[in-house]
């Protein structure tokens, strides 16, 4: 947990443990697919739009055209992943490479930044793999810097939950450029001892009667959290997307905040943070992540949880492939790994996220008994439905106006009107 | 000087001692060699990032790619000159670094006077050694140790019945302790330095306490106060931590903002144009440091 980690998510899992060994990528040789490709127009890349996928009006994903694999060949050796630190456990990373043949070459990026910066140029022809999240997927995309995949080719992925198959943040008109890996929401978080009645509504981080009492993340893309409540609160303002909002309906979410700073003596900045503020009484209420309650319900912490009626946000990571991925076979074969729901429950209970593969809660709760519950892995699909996932807020919008509110103003809006 | 002698009857002389010569001859060239490696270093990683980060700062991102776009304007300088809020965070900042330093040059003076001229070498060794102790401790450490200070059923909370936690009071609680070592020792260097027979002779034409020092000692101590000032005020302008662990809603100060723009919302020539603030600010401050000659005290 370094205070570099801040971005859109806010910080990280904070169980994200140092590996120590930050291996310099290492520039491997070998050569490129020995699988045969075709282009994508004539190639099913399976699955297609699950969810409409995240077309942007005005604009195209350069690399959109690239042929995808048809088939696995043989590996090259070499893996060379951009990842969060923590997610190439050796415990995970091991077995594959034991079974595989590909020595995975870890580059641990600090911030959302940072991997869209090692991502230019496609990755440069060094990198394989990202493991980005929701918030610079898009612009991973955009910049053309990541390969379309033929997900037929990753047999896990038709046990992924229909969210996760053809999300808006990785798939963009039925084109995948990479394959989910885990996700989580953003939960409302309240001290049973002051709460007789479990409050179901995200109105009680907006009420006045818990003043002096509520924290929710400093991070500006609470405006989503405010336009999704918004969207249930006054339908009149027409909000579909919580990311993608207009002038008018960004500014309401924008005064909501404002009128809820008086009643807010904490923007947490960090999970610990937030866990500390529980602990000594300084919330009682707020937004935070299952992490946080886990850790508190472990300290025996009078701490309860919902995803209120309104629904609630939530962040989701992509492995995504790089358009001048130079090991192209390891790297199917590591999404072939990584999907698998052994994998995937090994990951969300290191770090406590939520697998995308719902066979993982099996294998969870032998990891960890009651570990899937807790993080609702075993939850219906209308638990998904209720989630909005993190993507970047980008001018562009999907009402073919180009006339949403672009995230440079959400931060300005965040420090100078809500703050 | 440089000459080897070979063989008999044949003077040779070596590169080696021809390069000193030559050298020895053009004491310019001397300085050249000995300062081209650390100016160089200076040049290319400080006045070079210094130079970029200005130009930057007239730059613009494209909000459809978020790429940074090469096109010159004063779009940034002026968003946050004509915003009220952006005026309001540099107020904030610069009242905070100015209260900050006021606190501690109030609370250094006695006591570097302290080391300086009354404790014992004994006490005075035991006090350097209580004054820099804390510099070797990690700074976030120091910072999360105030948080349980401050916190509900904290210290102060449970005994005081003061509940400062996320609140600017705690901000400037934590500066004046972070920074107050940065006061101390350039005024307890500034203090020593005065003779002890311009006291005596203070109190010899009658000056008393009050008058010795007001008359004696704090001029001759000023520029190490202010040279202890520029560490506390820059350390206070620049930082987002502190603000961002203690602090409460207001805390937003201009290394808050910064930060903000930078990472995802890539808005770097905000960023920029914003870090530009600081850095006019401690321009304008060095400058009159200078002229209260300060730099002769470092």
């Amino acid at each position: 947990m370094t205070m570099t980690r801040e971005r859109i998510r806010g910080h990280r899992r904070p169980v994200a443990i140092a590996i120590g060994i930050a291996a310099a990528a290492v520039l491997a040789a070998g050569c490129s697919s020995g699988g045969t490709s075709t282009p994508v127009g004539t190639a099913s890349t399976g699955g297609a739009t699950q969810n409409g996928g995240g077309a942007v009006a005005g604009q195209t994903v350069p690399t959109a055209g690239l042929p995808v694999l048809q088939q696995v060949g043989k590996g090259e050796g070499q893996l060379n992943l951009i990842a969060w630190e923590g997610y190439l456990d050796p415990k995970w990373v091991k077995p594959f490479e034991q079974q595989t043949g590909c020595q995975v070459n870890a580059k641990y990026a600090g911030s959302s930044d940072e991997m869209v910066a090692l991502m230019k140029n496609g990755g440069g022809g060094q990198y394989d793999m990202v493991s980005s999240s929701g918030d610079a997927d898009l612009r991973i995309l955009y910049a053309g810097d990541a390969h379309p995949v033929n997900v037929n080719l990753i047999p896990s992925w038709k046990d992924f939950f229909p969210a996760f198959q053809s999300p808006a943040f990785n798939t963009i008109n039925g084109v995948h450029y990479g394959i989910s890996l885990q996700w989580g929401p953003n939960v409302l978080m309240y001290n049973t001892k002051d709460f007789s009645s479990a409050p179901t509504s995200w109105s009680v981080i907006y009420d006045s009667k818990y003043k002096g009492q509520v924290t929710v993340p400093d991070n500006p893309i609470q405006i989503a959290d405010a336009a999704l409540y918004l969207k249930t609160l006054k339908p009149s303002l027409g909000i579909t997307d919580p990311y993608e909002l207009t002038q008018p309906q960004f500014q309401a979410a924008v005064s909501l905040l404002a009128g809820q700073k008086p009643l807010i003596e904490k923007y947490w900045s960090l999970a610990s943070q937030e866990i500390f503020d529980f602990k000594n009484g300084n919330a009682t209420v707020g937004a935070g992540w299952p992490y946080q309650v886990s850790t508190l319900k472990a300290a025996k912490f009078p701490i309860g949880t919902t995803i209120p009626s309104e629904g609630a946000t939530g962040w989701a990571d992509t492995w995504m492939l790089a358009a001048k991925a130079p090991h192209m076979n390891c790297a199917y074969m590591w999404m072939q790994y990584i999907s698998t729901p052994k994998v995937q429950a090994m990951q969300a209970v290191t770090y406590g996220e939520t697998p995308d593969n719902k066979l993982a809660c099996a294998e969870m709760d032998k990891l960890q008994a009651g570990s899937c519950e807790e993080y609702h892995a075993n939850a219906p699909q209308s638990y998904f439905d209720s989630i909005s996932l993190w993507k970047t807020p980008l001018a562009t919008c999907d009402n073919g106006q180009n006339n949403c509110v672009p995230y440079a103003q959400w931060v300005s809006a965040w420090n100078t009107q809500v703050k | 000087m440089g000459l080897g002698v070979e063989h008999a009857g044949q003077v040779r002389v070596s590169w080696r001692s021809r390069a000193a010569a030559a050298l020895w001859r053009r004491p310019w060239a001397r300085a050249t060699i000995l300062l081209t490696p650390p100016l160089a270093w200076f040049l290319l990683l400080y006045v070079a990032a210094l130079v970029v980060l200005l130009i930057t700062a007239f730059w613009q991102i494209n909000p459809f790619t978020t790429n940074i776009e090469r096109v010159w304007s004063l779009n940034n300088l002026s968003t946050i000159f004509t915003s009220p809020a952006y005026r309001a965070i540099i107020a904030r900042t610069v009242g905070m670094a100015a209260a900050v330093t006021v606190t501690d040059t109030v609370v250094a003076f006695p006591f570097a006077y302290f080391m300086a001229r009354v404790a014992s070498p004994r006490t005075r060794t035991a006090l350097f050694v209580a004054i820099l102790l804390p510099l070797w401790a990690s700074y976030l450490a120091k910072v999360y140790s105030w948080l349980l200070i401050f916190t509900r059923g904290g210290v102060l909370d449970s005994v005081l019945n003061l509940h400062l936690i996320y609140t600017n009071w705690a901000v400037f609680t934590v500066f004046c302790y972070l920074w107050l070592p940065f006061m101390i020792i350039p005024v307890y260097a500034a203090l020593e330095r005065i003779p002890s027979s311009l006291i005596e002779a203070s109190q010899d034409l009658g000056g008393r306490t009050w008058r010795t020092t007001r008359s004696v000692l704090l001029p001759l101590a000023l520029p190490g106060i202010v040279a202890g000032s520029i560490f506390t005020f820059s350390l206070t302008l620049g930082d987002y931590i502190t603000p961002l662990l203690v602090g409460g809603t207001s805390a937003t100060f201009i290394g808050n903002i910064i930060y903000s723009n930078i990472g995802i919302a890539n808005n770097v020539p905000f960023a920029a144009a914003m870090a530009l603030v600081p850095i006019a600010i401690m321009a304008a401050y060095l400058l009159g440091a200078r002229a209260l000659g300060a730099f002769e005290a470092i």
